[in-house]
């Protein structure tokens, strides 16, 4: 696992470390720009978005720089910048961000391969009425990812994402007036959530243990010393310590974002957005997020392990990887979507990455992370430029012999291909996926996921020449007639197959760059790595899964053209198995069967609670109330109206009747005159007797 | 107190009796007057000689006529519809009674303060033209002006109104 | 009873006549007759007092009644012609029917 750290701590916060947030935050403002114009303005909308993408990863570089620059002068570089948000009585709500080797390397990842597609979905969205609303989305998406990257506060973490989760719905759903691209939507926010949920359990119960939100605060942090003792030493359930339990859940979330076996079923179904959607969230950034999450929390994973172990959380966290790696590898043998072949793939290699962290620690699933990002992102995006090719058309049975009308698709297509089954020795590939079969074989518990590894690579092999000779060799089956793609979508194409090629030279034996760099130790170069029989007994171990994959694909599906109606030839064989793959072990079936059904009866169970129940209480308190309401325009009307109005017809009477005294008659008055001095005489008299 | 005395009074009162009682209006004119000479012979027996002559000339000679006047220029002769006597005229004879009896009974009451006999007073008419225009010139003047405002202001009261004025 | 108290007997007499006159009957011009009658019981009662009083011979009473029978003159003058005029305007004396200011 992890040795010791070497190297001296760098916590000061440098000058790029303090700007750190404006990576996500350029995009993010440029997200809201564009939503901001009146009219959808295509120029503006790209300017805004790959303009923002680009500083961002300019800045990224910089911070990157400024990291290896760190590490080569012998500091462990772990730079935080950390705010109190709000604070209710003693608490206090931190946010906060950090730059160290893991968040710089996937920053620039993030940034590159993201800037990349942005400039690739300009050539392929330019048909599309919606391209302004495609890109304030993206770089939405690009902002939220980047704020996940650059978190030091779980909260953070957390609500960039769900930001993220939210763009990948607006994404997937991108054409939403088609109902299968709306449910896949819909179908991926709610698989998600269920991951979410856990994932949101495990903050709050870290952050109930630990009294802070903030992973790194110079010792004080969630995830540092003093904090992990406390959560080892905290008893949860079932013999577990509360570091356990709340790694678990927290990896219960990075299933569902990751695709892990029981939460995988919303992303084959995401193929309905857009290409460049499918290359960017998933398979290079947001599905990776997960295995991120993993990585930035691995002390709490680790916590306990002794020199060599393991711990429960970890075990965990690489069953459910190395079985989704060949789970999904099986499926994909099967299907007949090019991007799905494709969506099934990401899966297995997401499960390899998982089993990468959970095997042989943080630079192992990294490393496999960032090189499968860079020819993931490549096959997805030659798919793309196949699809637009062909005109639209998906199915791979009626494509084939493109690679004389789509030359260029074809070499670097063959390029991520090559480098997704880990040939060995030129494609970065076969680097991280070794490094990974290395820790599982040499895993103390068990050697039975080393096994599902290898199985799943000569399945990865097998199905991956499978698509390419349906797709690019035989002949055409098509329709329409296939063309090259425009250069903005082909360049992008040549400068990551570069680097699905270049990336293997950061991650070989002989110079372990890229685990020194994340582990904070040294790296020398030693030719003498390749030359160990350990070494030896891999790469040939590699040689013979590649041979036999390609070789047993190529047998079946060669440089023949089968026809678009006829029966795969595997089918043919083993119909029975083949019904199996095909229809994904049928655990979408199984989902609707149980989870969902009980969903819509307890969906109708509620309705009915809430029509008869409540409406019902609400309508008898209405009732009261209009009752109420009538008694009182009852009192209103009689008591009150009619005392006022008989007072009032009292008063006129009354007036009336005073009024008859101004009879406008002169006797009248006269009388009254004499009766008032009769009176007053009276009155004289009798105050002046004696 | 002498016979003619209570002759006189009696006539007096008689007359004013009759005076509101009478039904034809000219009767009732009649009887006033008969009512001013009673009253001018109790202020002769009062030693007030030119009062009483004052009253003569002035009430019976002008005050009366001026009633029969009226009564005939408003065709007073002949008798009235609906009863010469006022809805609520019980009323009036109350009151009237009511005022009687308070007079009545203050002069009853205070009559033993009264003198009994008194002189006769040595007062000449040459000493009522004197008072006039020495102590009671303003009166005298106020009066004067009093009625040419009266005589004008009946005058244009009772004329006739012009065709065509307004 | 003292010869004062008798004429001032009579003039209450005339003056409760007099009165009732006035608010009994119905014809204006009786009404003003009674007024008249009225006037004139105070002037007994004026000349009464001057008679049987103090000092005659300061010819209060008698300048008094004097002036009195002045102005009542005059006033019946102007009442009598407020009359004729009345009875120009609404054909009657009928107090009963001169209810224009009701109300």
């Amino acid at each position: 696992m992890q040795a010791a750290t070497l190297f001296t701590p760098q916590l000061a916060a440098s000058p790029i470390a303090k700007i750190l947030w404006l990576i996500p935050a350029m995009p993010i403002v440029a997200s809201g720009v564009i939503s901001l114009l009146k009219q959808p303005r295509r120029k503006a909308a790209t300017v805004l978005s790959i303009g923002s993408l680009s500083f961002s990863l300019l800045l990224s570089l910089i911070a990157f720089a400024h990291v290896v620059a760190g590490w080569a002068q012998g500091a462990a570089v772990c730079e935080t910048v950390n705010f109190t948000w709000f604070q209710f009585g003693s608490t206090t709500v931190d946010l906060g961000w950090v730059l160290d080797p893991l968040s710089s390397v996937m920053l620039v990842m993030v940034t590159f391969v993201g800037l990349l597609i942005f400039i690739y979905s300009i050539g392929y969205m330019a048909h599309d009425e919606n391209y302004t609303r495609f890109f304030c989305f993206l770089s939405l998406f690009a902002g939220a990812m980047l704020g996940v990257v650059i978190s030091n506060s779980i909260l953070l973490l957390f609500m960039s994402w769900e930001i993220v989760g939210l763009t990948s719905y607006l994404l997937i759903g991108f054409w939403y007036q088609k109902p299968s691209a709306a449910a896949a939507a819909k179908k991926a926010f709610l698989t998600t959530r269920v991951g979410d949920i856990f994932f949101l359990l495990g903050i709050v119960w870290l952050f109930a243990q630990t009294g802070t939100l903030l992973f790194y605060n110079h010792g004080a942090g969630s995830i540092e010393g003093w904090a992990l003792t406390g959560l080892l030493a905290q008893p949860a359930a079932l013999g577990l310590s509360a570091a356990t339990a709340i790694g678990l859940l927290i990896f219960a979330g990075a299933a569902g974002k990751s695709g892990q076996l029981p939460l995988h079923v919303w992303l084959p179904d995401a193929m309905e957005g857009p290409t460049p959607v499918s290359a960017l969230i998933h398979a290079a950034t947001m599905v990776a997020a997960g295995v991120y999450l993993i990585a930035r929390v691995y002390p709490l994973m680790q916590a306990g392990a002794l020199a060599g172990g393991t711990t429960p959380a970890l075990t965990v966290v690489t069953w459910v990887g190395a079985s989704t790696a060949l789970f999904a590898a099986l499926i994909a043998v099967a299907q007949n979507d090019i991007k799905r072949i494709l969506a099934y793939s990401t899966i297995s290699q997401l499960g390899y990455m998982m089993a990468g962290l959970g095997l042989g620690g943080v630079a192992v699933g990294m490393f496999h992370l960032i090189t499968h990002a860079f020819f993931k992102a490549l096959l997805f995006m030659g798919a793309g430029s196949v699809i637009h090719g062909c005109h639209e058309e998906q199915d791979i049975r009626k494509m084939g012999g493109l690679k004389s009308a789509m030359p260029l698709t074809f070499a670097t297509y063959g390029i991520g291909m090559l480098a997704l089954c880990g040939v060995p020795i030129f494609f970065s590939g076969f680097w991280s996926k070794d490094a990974i079969l290395e820790s599982a074989h040499g895993w103390p518990l068990s050697q039975a996921p080393f096994y599902m590894l290898v199985f799943g690579a000569v399945l990865t092999a097998f199905y991956m020449t499978r698509q390419i000779s349906y797709v690019f060799f035989g002949a055409y089956r098509g329709h329409n007639h296939a063309h090259e793609s425009p250069r903005v979508m082909t360049t992008p194409l040549a400068i990551l197959a570069f680097f699905a090629v270049a990336l293997g030279v950061i991650g070989t034996p002989a110079w372990p760059w890229f685990r020194a760099f994340l582990d904070n130790r040294a790296a020398d170069v030693s030719l003498h790595a390749f030359a160990e029989p350990a070494w030896l007994m891999l790469l040939l171990t590699s040689c013979v899964i590649v041979v036999l994959g390609i070789g047993f694909g190529w047998t079946l599906y060669g440089n023949k053209s089968p026809n678009a109606e006829a029966p795969d030839a595997l089918e043919r064989a083993v119909p029975w198995i083949w019904a199996v793959l095909r229809d994904k072990f049928y655990v979408d079936e199984f989902y609707g069967a149980t989870f969902i059904a009980f969903y819509e009866w307890w969906a109708r169970v509620a309705d009915w609670l809430d029509r008869r129940v409540w409406g019902g209480a609400v309508a008898a308190v209405t009732w009261l109330f209009g009752l109420w309401a009538q008694l009182n325009r009852f009192l209103d009307t009689n008591v009150v109206d009619g005392t006022f109005d008989k007072g009032c017809e009292e008063i006129s009477t009354g007036g009336g009747l005073l009024a008859s005294i101004q009879s406008g008659r002169v006797q009248n008055y006269l009388r009254i005159l004499a009766l008032a001095v009769v009176a007053l005489v009276a009155i004289l008299i009798w105050s002046s007797r004696p | 107190m002498s016979p003619v005395f209570y002759l006189v009074s009696a006539m007096t009162v008689a007359g004013a009796l009759a005076a509101v009682l009478l039904k034809p209006l000219v009767h009732c004119a009649l009887a006033v007057t008969v009512a001013f000479a009673g009253l001018a012979f109790l202020f002769l027996s009062l030693d007030a000689q030119f009062a009483g002559f004052a009253q003569i000339l002035v009430y019976i000679g002008a005050v009366a006529i001026l009633i029969v006047f009226a009564i005939l220029l408003t065709k007073g002769s002949e008798l009235p519809r609906d009863g010469v006597f006022s809805r609520s005229w019980l009323a009036g004879v109350v009151i009237s009674a009511a005022v009687f009896a308070a007079l009545g009974w203050a002069i009853l009451r205070s009559a033993w303060t009264l003198p009994h006999e008194a002189a006769v007073p040595a007062v000449t008419v040459h000493d009522i033209g004197v008072a006039l225009v020495d102590r009671y010139v303003l009166p005298l003047e106020i009066v004067a002006l009093l009625l040419t405002a009266a005589t004008i202001g009946a005058v244009i009261v009772a004329m006739h109104e012009k065709e065509g004025a307004k | 009873m003292t010869p004062l108290a008798s004429y001032l007997l009579v003039a209450a007499l005339v003056f409760a006549i007099g009165l009732a006159g006035a608010l009994v009957r119905r014809n204006a011009i009786l009404v003003l007759i009674g007024i008249e009658l009225m006037l004139n019981a105070a002037n007994l009662n004026f000349i009464a007092f001057w008679r049987y009083g103090p000092h005659p011979e300061a010819l209060t009473g008698m300048m008094f009644a004097i002036f009195s029978i002045a102005v009542a003159a005059a006033e019946a003058a102007v009442g009598l012609g407020l009359v004729i005029a009345i009875y120009r305007h609404a054909q009657t004396t009928d107090l009963d029917k001169m209810n224009r200011m009701k109300g």
